[in-house]
């Protein structure tokens, strides 16, 4: 196989590449969803793509989101290759009906004979006061739902190979990108490529405890497990999840076998939480390799206010991680290196900003 | 109208009624184990509408889709054995009767959940104007529908980008037991979708012809370029909503509200006026009678004789 040329690009310029890939290699794919042709062109994640590609392919919509994701079925049923996206996750709960009862079940209540291969790109908004519908992680909602499969990647270079692959996937995708990943640079081949659905990815290597982490989480996670490692000596595996249906379970009871103990850091909230259900089945698959009881790391339990006053604290983050596992291998709280370690993941900024440059509105 | 055709359009309808009558008698067998929603009284707009179209059209349907699957084409033994929950069913024992597919006949799907497919609909014509293809879609739906959102959403797209479909309501007054009157406003529902945006009209849903004659106008238009189409179609349902029987007891319609509706049969309706016309004999009835029964003894024998799926494939086919 020749060698790829690579390239440094962020994860938002990585999922408008994969788009644009996809749609030059094969005509069937479309890209529908408010705003994908407008200046803004969602996070630059849909920049140029009607003028390279063609009002035909690339459609505004009308705002209704229950019978575009239905009008998306049925196109996807005929032989089109719809990827649908929505600014916000929050706004794809006016189309569950669609994407739970026809998406998820077409292919199954009608013994195989359609498939709906369709993606629908979700955008979990946190920071800058977006407030209780605008900021959730709602993943959990989808991965309860059989039928479906649900991604979301960490890295840009996963970020372009899973959306290429979920767009050759014959079944329903939700793809839930994590706004805050949007700038994270990452070095990506310029060619077109796929990475399976379905397989974490061990970013950082120990064996003192097993960290499992999606989306953004698993960049707190390798935060905090660098600065363990550099000030405390503890070194972690970091399991970056990457889809949440299927759950590559496997992957996670092979680092728990080795650790003997786990840790799960989610983006959504604690109750009914993908990070539950991974605890569910290290416990009941490898309760005896567990040292100690298991832990997770969520959002709290109530709605994340607007108020960067009140928001302060809501998301845990490298810190909460950090004291966990430091909790989970029972190391002293204590001492120069415990002081360097909470300086090194002490949150960096304000937390409500994604990044530094970043200025709002939305 | 041709003889033949007349006679193809009588045939159809009283195909579709006697067996639902087979259905209804058998059901107290307990052997076909699922909801099922007779379309008894309504068969004319499915056999009317169909009628209109080529063989690669596709239609979507309900949950009250026997009439629908069978107009267009669909395999009576394939709808049988589903309805009896066997392998060869046409949803392999996984859907029952609210479930129905035959792609090789373009029924492309009917599924329960009231709105579900008009939207699909609307995409398969999305996908037949974007790929340049001549197909158009059609969906059917009854009253209620019209009272949920999806459909409003799928009638501004539709008309938005002109799309090929026809939408098609049978307004049977009830949904469940709940009249019409109780649900929507004093207004047409067809000019509401004019409102969208649409050609729409409203017609009697009991008289063969008159749908076929509505139908031909709206394909024809969809087809060629006119954008979607609307026609709403008055009708009456004979028995439950769900389940074989006719339900007079539940007291939610008066007697003489159901021997009216019964008196308006678009099966009796339309053989009425082909005697008048002098092209009807009654040994033409006969065969049409023998003809149907004997296919339909064939199809519940294949369904019973069919074998029944296991417990172990029902985690199958969960992805493609």
């Amino acid at each position: 196989m020749p060698e790829m040329k690579r390239q440094k690009i962020t994860f938002a310029q990585a999922v408008r590449e994969g788009i644009d890939q996809a749609m030059t290699r094969d005509p069937s794919v479309v890209v529908i969803g408010q705003g994908v042709s407008d200046s803004k062109a969602i996070f630059n994640t849909t920049a140029q793509l009607r003028d390279m590609h063609g009002a035909r392919r690339v459609f505004d919509m009308p705002l209704s989101e229950n019978g575009m994701t239905g009008v998306c079925i049925g196109a996807a049923l005929s032989g089109l290759r719809p990827v649908m996206v929505h600014q916000r996750i929050d706004f794809v709960l006016l189309a569950m009906d669609q994407l739970v009862n026809n998406a998820a079940k077409w292919y199954y209540m009608f013994d195989g004979k359609a498939s709906v291969p369709m993606v629908v790109r979700l955008i979990v908004g946190r920071g800058w006061g977006q407030g209780p519908q605008h900021s959730q992680s709602l993943q959990a909602m989808f991965a309860h739902i059989p039928g479906l499969k649900v991604v979301m990647p960490t890295m840009a270079h996963d970020a372009k190979g899973m959306l290429i692959a979920a767009i050759e996937d014959n079944n329903p995708v939700v793809f839930i990108e994590h706004r805050w990943l949007y700038h994270i640079s990452d070095v990506v081949p310029e060619e077109y490529y796929r990475v399976p659905l379905g397989r974490a990815h061990l970013r950082h290597q120990g064996d003192a405890v097993t960290v499992a982490a999606f989306s953004y989480m698993t960049i707190e996670a390798l935060i905090a497990a660098k600065a363990l490692l550099a000030t405390m000596g503890v070194a972690v595996d970091v399991l970056d999840m990457r889809t949440v249906r299927p759950l590559d379970v496997d992957s996670v009871l092979t680092s728990v076998r080795k650790t003997g103990r786990l840790l799960v850091a989610d983006t959504g909230f604690r109750t009914g939480s993908v990070a539950g259900e991974l605890i569910s089945h290290v416990a009941e698959q490898a309760f005896d390799a567990l040292r100690t009881r298991p832990l997770r790391i969520a959002s709290p339990d109530h709605p994340v206010p607007s108020s960067p006053f009140m928001a302060e604290g809501y998301y845990p983050g490298a810190q909460a991680i950090a004291e966990r596992v430091l909790d989970l291998v029972g190391a002293k709280k204590e001492g120069s290196g415990y002081r360097a370690l909470c300086e090194q993941v002490a949150p960096k900024g304000a937390h409500d900003k994604p990044n530094l440059a970043f200025t709002g509105p939305f | 109208m041709e003889k033949a055709e007349q006679v193809a359009l009588y045939r159809a309808m009283l195909r579709i009624r006697r067996v639902e009558e087979v259905l209804a008698a058998r059901y107290a067998e307990q052997e076909m184990r699922c909801p099922m929603h007779l379309c008894i009284g309504q068969e004319a707009i499915a056999v009317g509408v169909c009628g209109a179209l080529n063989p690669h059209d596709v239609v979507f349907g309900t949950h009250r889709s026997h009439g629908h699957y069978l107009a267009k084409g669909g395999d009576l033994n394939a709808m049988v054995a589903e309805l009896y929950g066997r392998s060869t069913g046409c949803c392999g024992g996984r859907g029952g009767s609210m479930h129905l597919i035959d792609l090789h006949a373009g029924f492309m799907g009917a599924t329960p959940i009231v709105g579900g497919t008009v939207p699909l609909a609307v995409g398969a014509a999305w996908a037949a104007q974007l790929k340049g293809e001549s197909r158009v879609s059609v969906v059917f739906f009854g009253d209620a529908c019209f009272e949920e959102g999806v459909i409003h959403e799928s009638l501004n797209f539709a008309a938005l980008h002109r799309l090929p479909v026809v939408f098609v309501c049978e307004n049977n007054e009830f949904s469940v037991y709940t009249r019409l009157t109780e649900r929507q406003p004093d207004r047409p529902i067809y000019r509401v979708a004019e409102a969208h945006g649409l050609t729409a009209c409203s017609g009697d849903g009991n008289d063969v012809e008159e749908v076929l004659s509505l139908a031909r106008k709206a394909v024809n238009h969809a087809r060629s370029g006119q954008g979607p189409q609307f026609i709403e179609l008055r009708t009456y349902r004979w028995r439950e909503h769900c389940g074989p029987n006719f339900d007079d007891d539940l007291n939610y319609r008066s007697k003489p509200e159901i021997e009216s509706g019964l008196k308006n049969c678009p099966i009796q309706n339309f053989e009425s006026r082909l005697a008048q016309q002098a092209m009807w004999t009654s040994s033409l009835r006969e065969q049409c009678e023998s003809e149907i029964a004997a296919e339909i003894e064939a199809a519940f024998v294949f369904a019973r004789m069919s074998p029944q799926p296991s417990p172990q494939e029902a985690e199958g086919r969960l992805y493609a």
